[in-house]
């Protein structure tokens, strides 16, 4: 994985200086509350409902073992013995002083981390396929283009006060583990005709209070124009997006009211314009780049079965395992959402047993997924069940990537500032309710998404079961929704009816599933029947 | 009642305003009626407390109680850790808040 070089190191270390002294003046009164909040949330530091949160940046979700205990480390020094993994493959501590936030930011500073660009007006961390350099499905390694857009975009001077926040994702496989078409930015490596690798560019593309899907706005950048594109695209959106409106400021906005063409037109325009101006990197600094991020040292010839016999086993490699490029070796995902956990949250002790398996059985990585597990890229097959067991014993061995378990939940009421409804509570009940392996296995692949307020960081629009905390005069209110999904064949659910208390959501998810069994042909995923018999049944049942 | 609370600027803990000083109970809190602009500006000013404003609440024979969830769950602290709020052994503390 990428190492930092001089100038990397030498921008986060003044960087931390800098705010060591910014909070040294806040402290003392030379600065107001006023001037200080941009400067704290250009550092991540936000003020959530009970304290400081700090939100640190993992770049493409990629870790090393070294930053992946300190994390754990931090949470016991400064936080209270936990972090929470997000929706963004970043971390947040919820329990952050600000006179020790310097510290903390100088000991990330050690291990190359950081937590510049995780809030604000910027283009914040890149997302990444968290199977990046392990899937047997990608056409290369995305994480090269994602280190080299990092670079680009940290610092960017034309690009820190853009009208809204902006999120890029970088997928090289035609499965869509990223939410890739979710994004302000998707950028998908192909291979063309000719075999040439290069970037398939899509636009617009966003949660929140207006979703929607990114078009395709070019089928091929190649590989030396990437940046100039990507620069092209944020200089339309820089000139033309709405300021007036912070609600209507997103990338999507303008590409929703331009239109898709009208964009592209003045993207290439720009694009054309831009060709004249010599930004793009030269193509030695991605090959610099590239190097870091050569295959592990994989042994030839490893056993290629697993033993089985241990049913425990089994079921957690049917679940929480993906195949990978090479031969003797697994992907495995952690699922942070034991039955009636908090999705995301990890204490301490776990964070740095993750970080010990990731050292001795996955070549030093570890990978944060959007849906708020953590994944283990490299792991030989001869070794699974030594991991497994001590996942198992510290209480993050749980079977259920991808069912109705492992929902993502925003931190919701509990912690946000910004929520309207609680989230967690409602994740824990429909875990307990959907607990039971055989429950599971019997509705197979089930996406739960719950989102505390519209601003949809639980990802409810593309939940094939969303639900979205609401405020209803005070009490809280549950609005369900059908059909959406964040892969290849990206879609946005849809509003079942009027909302539910807690309880009654709950029950309705409970229905939905019973419609689903009932109308279920073959292989169909719950998706799948939604999608061919429409969301009568399922309201009939839920409402009827 | 009006009740004012803020955060405090080192820990980010949220307190109330007790009518001399900030206390991390909303129990401890006064009624500042419509004095709470004022007490705003002077305490900002001091530097120590930030982001503070005046919220609707209840006081009965069991203590204050803020009108609104989302300041209910401030006073609180999260309800799915009940081990890290001012109440930890208290298994009722969710019911108060809901």
């Amino acid at each position: 994985m990428y190492k930092y070089d001089e100038y990397d190191q030498q921008m986060v270390d003044t960087r931390v200086a800098e705010f060591r002294d910014q909070v040294r003046r806040r402290i003392s009164g030379e600065l107001t509350e006023d001037q200080f909040k941009p400067l704290r949330l250009q550092n991540g530091l936000y003020l959530q409902l009970h304290a400081y949160m700090l939100r640190v940046a993992v770049p493409y979700g990629t870790l090393n073992s070294v930053q992946m205990r300190l994390l754990g480390d931090i949470a016991d020094k400064y936080d209270r013995g936990y972090g929470h993994f997000t929706t963004r493959q970043n971390i947040q501590y919820n329990w952050i002083k600000l006179d020790e936030t310097p510290d903390i930011l100088a000991e990330l500073a050690t291990v190359e981390m950081h937590a510049i660009q995780t809030s604000g007006n910027c283009i914040r961390n890149i997302s990444s396929d968290q199977f990046a350099g392990a899937a047997a499905d990608e056409v290369i390694d995305p994480r090269p283009y994602a280190e080299m857009l990092r670079q680009w975009s940290s610092f960017h001077p034309e690009f820190l006060v853009l009208p809204r926040k902006f999120k890029i994702c970088v997928i090289a496989s035609e499965k869509d583990r990223a939410a890739m078409r979710l994004h302000d930015i998707g950028i998908k490596m192909i291979r063309n005709d000719a075999g040439e690798i290069g970037a398939q560019f899509y636009a617009g593309g966003g949660m929140g209070r207006t979703p929607m899907i990114a078009p395709m706005i070019r089928d091929f950048v190649p590989l030396d124009q990437l940046i100039t594109f990507a620069e092209a695209c944020l200089r339309v959106y820089n000139r033309y997006g709405r300021r007036d409106n912070k609600y209507k400021a997103r990338i999507k906005i303008l590409v929703h009211e331009l239109g898709r063409d009208e964009y592209v037109r003045q993207v290439e325009e720009e694009f054309a314009h831009l060709l004249t101006q010599p930004i793009e990197p030269p193509m030695a600094e991605l090959e610099r780049i590239m190097a870091h991020f050569a295959n592990p040292a994989f042994e030839t010839g490893a056993a290629d079965d697993l033993d089985l016999s241990d049913p425990d086993f089994r079921l957690w490699v049917e679940r929480n395992t993906t195949a990978h490029k090479q031969a003797g070796y697994i992907i495995a995902t952690i699922s942070l959402k034991p039955v009636g956990g908090i999705p995301g949250d990890a204490t301490a002790d776990q964070i740095r047993l993750m970080a010990d398996l990731g050292r001795d059985y996955s070549f030093d990585e570890l990978r944060v997924t959007h849906s708020q597990n953590i994944v283990l890229p490299h792991v030989k097959k001869a070794d699974l069940y030594t991991v497994w067991k001590a996942l198992d014993e510290a209480g993050i061995g749980t079977a259920n990537i991808d069912t109705v378990g492992d929902i993502i939940a925003c931190p919701g009421l509990d912690y946000c500032s910004l929520a309207n409804a609680r989230s967690i509570p409602l994740a824990q009940k429909i875990s307990q309710r959907f607990g039971s392996a055989e429950k599971q296995a019997e509705i197979g692949e089930l996406k739960l998404k719950i989102s505390g307020c519209i601003n949809a960081c639980g990802h409810h629009h593309a939940g094939h079961i969303g639900i979205l905390g609401v405020d209803k005069k005070g009490v809280e209110n549950y609005q369900l929704s059908f059909g959406g999904s964040e892969g290849a064949d990206t879609s946005l659910a849809k509003i079942t009816g009027p909302g539910f208390d807690e309880d009654g959501v709950v029950d309705a998810v409970e229905k939905a599933t019973q419609v689903y069994l009932a109308n279920k042909q073959g292989e169909e995923r719950f998706l799948d029947t939604y999608r061919r018999i429409g969301m009568d049944p399922f309201k009939e049942a839920i409402y009827g | 009642m009006k009740i004012l609370t803020g955060n405090d600027l080192k820990s980010g803990a949220v307190i109330w305003w007790t009518g001399v000083g900030w206390s991390l109970d909303v129990n401890d809190s006064a009624d500042v009626a419509d004095g709470g602009a004022a007490i705003i500006a002077r305490e900002e000013g001091v530097q120590n407390v930030f982001a503070a404003y005046v919220v609707d609440g209840v006081k009965d024979e069991t203590g204050v109680r803020p009108g609104h969830i989302k300041e209910r769950i401030r006073a609180l602290g999260p309800t799915v850790r009940l081990d890290l709020t001012l109440k930890p052994s208290d298994p009722q503390a969710v019911n108060w808040v809901i």
